[in-house]
């Protein structure tokens, strides 16, 4: 009833976290798919180049695509073997959107096709290791999947001080952090030390959630000759891996709506995304591959695996002993934020770290009731919205109303979701109305556009017809000029 | 297979349903409703009955006439919660169709009028309360007194027949049941105030039996057994602590400042506390989530002014008991009060560390 320890941040809930199916095996590194699929649209909708065509021999490690500037990051092939195909395929967009996708057939051998000698990252600057990182095509592991190396180059110019690692990990079922965690602590801690060279911070804290105590012990023995690190421990609270509670919870500070992170010195990087960083500097190994959680009451044997790139769902579960009852929700990343699968033939992406296959019973799915404004919402958003307001203005295409409750701060957390006793999918009114503000924000982008531009072409005929008369004017009197010298000197 | 229906995360759910909540309100009512009727008789167990049905009836009705399932309706125990509160807030042996009128006029106007449930403004129960108070004056105030004082007990023979038919078994009508020593008694808030405006002072009156120990007969352990069963109700989460709290919290505060300004004019604060509809009101009747408050801040508000409005109308009012009456008023407050408690959004302006 009274809570006496002090929270890290107002709301909050605590979901049933599932994480001993996966949390004291340690990973699993064995799983090659025959064939991987490479798509060429990313998230963020921008396409790639491909720099490769069928029939091609590819190595593990090569440049197979890339993009049009530094927002979109190369792509390069998990496996060594041979370009079969290049056609529309599923990607993992819930809708089941397909995209222009890159199909490797895999030969089956390891190694990498090119091998660099490590190189100490003391003698490179700043631009160069950034620049590594972007080569590399790192993303952002913990889910957003934006470029590191744009992350980075950005804090350096809001000359950040700080540099605060998510090892979070509050979506129940997930233990990829976790188990990283435990098994490479060194890389980690090292990608840290590469990461704080590139923004020019000298202070990295590693905020753990505290249901991970060998987590904290290794990252603890590794960072033990590092003045400058600290380990945090956070209480286990979901949302605890959101950005800004993170930083609340570790530093005390808050972030303000609309502002950076970076704008109070604070750049945050995920634990997966560290070893990444520390692989693509020291070795130049591209990001081909992951550590996923594939786990769920519907998984024979829920594991922590390493996946290649573009490896299909189906595989990877069949790597796990297949699905042991019928699988009702398939689900890429946690239960709380993921999204669904539109088929088990999608290929995994870079910013996928779970996969989930619920059986009916945990899923839990009931019929939504009309709210009884009990309030449970408001008490457990995290960043002190009224989600029931918000989702009885959306619910009658009320978007300012909705915005005026504070719609733009909602992180579509679901923790308002998941404790309405009257079963309300407020995310999904949430959703809703704010890829409706979208789109009519992109409208009035558009049609802003549309009349910069008829107002510049009035211009431009205006200045072009006043040119013209100019013009005109001017070769009239030329004629006369030159008359009136021709008679001058005619005479 | 697998279902590729789209559907928004979170994919996993707290196993807490409106349906339970409600459930819960009504086992915490029992330890109320067990006291009520060993005082009152049996008839509390009619009306509690009775008022029930006619809840559900006509919240069946209205999803026949919505062309809404019932079932599914129905299921969610609201319409059922507010029965009972009917029930126990009515006199116990008031006459059926007060009941019928009372329960109907919940659900039918102040419940299903406005939109159903989570749509109506005021609390369905107080609602009907208060229009059955104003439209019957006399039988509504017409309390039995507690059994310990009656010359005979009433059977639940006695009960059924009082209410359906106005006169008990023997045919004594209510009137003569109640009046002991030729002269009705009234409740002990009604008594305090009718003996406070003929100039007697509180510490006289409180001389009076029906003040029992220390809240009346009958009514200080009906109170208690309510105050039990909202506390278990906190206890399960069920209801969060502001309203309750902040209600007696105010209550008390205000009731020890009169007494303490003005000992002899004023109700004393036990009675004030374990009387009337106090505890009821606290735990079960401000708590209704619809009607009330949705922030702790705005709950806090809420309950202040729900207590502040009882200690106005029952020291200076021209009603005995206010909780209906303060409960509807404060509704009323509600939207403005959730409007100026909107929670902080997160990031605005704490502390000293954004002013950078």
């Amino acid at each position: 009833m009274f809570n006496l320890k002090p929270k890290p941040f107002s709301g909050g809930v605590h979901p049933k976290g599932y994480k001993e199916l996966t949390q004291q095996q340690s990973i699993s590194r064995s799983f090659t798919p025959d064939r991987v699929y490479l798509g060429m649209q990313q998230r963020n909708g921008s396409m790639l180049s491909c720099l490769v065509s069928v029939g091609d021999e590819v190595f593990k490690g090569q440049l197979i695509a890339k993009g049009s500037n530094d927002m979109t990051v190369p792509l390069h092939s998990p496996v060594n073997g041979k370009v079969v195909d290049i056609k529309p395929y599923l990607s993992s967009h819930p809708a089941g959107i397909k995209s222009q996708t890159l199909v490797i057939t895999c030969n089956g051998e390891k190694q990498w096709g090119e091998d660099f000698p490590p190189s100490d990252y003391q003698k490179l600057d700043h631009e160069q290791l950034v620049q590594r990182v972007l080569d590399a095509g790192v993303v952002g592991l913990g889910g957003a999947g934006f470029p590191s190396g744009i992350k980075l180059r950005l804090a350096r110019k809001a000359k950040v001080h700080t540099l605060l690692i998510n090892g979070g990990e509050c979506e129940p079922y997930l233990t990829c952090d976790d188990r990283l965690m435990q098994e490479h602590a060194a890389e980690i801690i090292a990608g840290i030390n590469i990461m704080l060279k590139a923004i020019g911070a000298n202070k990295a804290i590693i905020a753990i959630e505290d249901n991970k105590p060998d987590a904290i012990a290794a990252i603890n023995a590794a960072s033990e000759d590092f003045s400058n690190f600290s380990i945090k421990v956070v209480p286990s609270l979901y949302p605890m891996g959101s950005e800004r509670h993170l930083i609340k919870a570790a530093t005390g500070i808050a972030i303000p709506p609309g502002q950076l992170s970076t704008a109070q010195g604070i750049l945050v990087h995920n634990v997966a995304t560290a070893k990444a960083i520390y692989q693509a500097v020291r070795f130049k190994r591209p990001l081909i591959e992951r550590v996923i959680t594939v786990s769920g009451d519907a998984i024979e044997s829920p594991a922590n695996i390493t996946v290649p790139i573009g490896s299909l769902v189906s595989q990877v579960i069949a790597e796990c002993g297949g699905l042991k009852v019928e699988a009702k929700r398939m689900i890429a990343g946690g239960p709380m934020m993921g999204q669904v699968l539109p088929s088990p033939f999608v290929p995994i992406d870079k910013s996928i770290g779970g996969l989930l296959a619920l059986s009916e019973d945990k899923i839990n799915h009931r019929n939504s009731q009309d709210c009884v404004r009990c309030g449970n919402c408001v008490k457990v958003c995290p960043m002190g919205l009224m989600p029931f307001q918000m989702a009885a203005h959306s619910n009658h295409d009320d978007w300012q109303g909705a915005q005026q409750f504070g719609l733009d701060s909602c992180l579509l957390c679901g923790a308002c979701s998941y404790i309405c006793p009257s079963s309300i999918p407020l995310v999904q009114y949430f959703q809703h109305a704010k890829s409706n503000i979208n789109a009519q924000r992109s409208m009035m982008q558009k049609s802003n556009l549309a009349r910069q531009l008829t107002e510049a072409r009035q211009q431009r005929l205006a200045k072009e017809a006043a040119a013209k008369k100019a013009a005109k004017a001017s070769k009239r009197k030329r004629p006369a000029r030159a008359r009136v010298s021709q008679g001058e000197t005619n005479e | 297979m697998t279902t590729t229906k789209l559907q928004s995360s979170p994919f996993v759910r707290k196993p807490l349903k409106t349906k339970t909540l409600m459930f819960w309100v009504m086992l915490c009512l029992l330890p109320g409703l067990f006291v009520q009727s060993l005082h009152f008789g049996m008839g509390t167990l009619v009306q509690v009955l009775l008022a029930s049905t006619v809840a559900l009836v006509s919240e069946s009705l209205v999803m026949v006439l919505r062309k809404r399932s019932v079932f599914s309706t129905l299921s969610d125990n609201s319409a059922l919660v507010t029965g009972i509160l009917i029930g126990l807030a009515l006199p116990a042996y008031a006459p059926w169709w007060i009941t019928v009128i009372g329960a109907s006029f919940a659900i039918l106007v102040v419940k299903h009028l406005y939109g159903g449930l989570g749509h109506n403004i005021f609390n369905p129960a107080m609602a009907a309360y208060v229009l059955l108070l104003v439209s019957f004056p006399v039988t509504m105030t017409s309390w039995m007194p507690p059994q310990s004082l009656l010359h005979e007990t009433l059977t639940m023979a006695d009960g059924l027949s009082l209410i359906f038919n106005g006169y008990t078994v023997d045919g004594f009508s209510i009137k003569q049941i109640a009046s002991i020593d030729g002269h009705t008694i009234a409740t002990p808030l009604d008594e305090m105030k009718t003996q406070l405006t003929l100039g007697f002072t509180s510490t006289e009156i409180a001389n009076n039996e029906v003040f029992g120990q220390f809240a009346g007969i009958g009514w200080q352990w009906i109170n208690a057994a309510y105050l039990v069963g909202g506390i278990a109700l906190v206890y399960l989460k069920v209801i969060r602590w502001h309203i309750p709290l902040a209600f007696l919290g105010t209550l008390l505060a205000l009731s020890l400042l009169s007494s303490s300004i003005n000992p002899d004019h004023s109700i004393p604060t036990l009675l004030q506390l374990f009387s009337g509809a106090t505890m009821i009101g606290a735990f079960f009747i401000l708590t209704d989530p619809v009607s009330a408050a949705t922030s702790n801040k705005g709950r806090i508000i809420y309950g202040s002014l729900v207590a502040l409005l009882v200690f106005v109308i029952r020291n200076y009012g021209g009603y005995p008991d206010a909780v209906a009456f303060a409960v509807l008023l404060s509704n009323m407050a509600v939207p403005m009060i959730d409007h100026f408690t909107k929670p902080r959004v997160y990031g605005y302006g704490e502390g000293s560390n954004n002013e950078q």
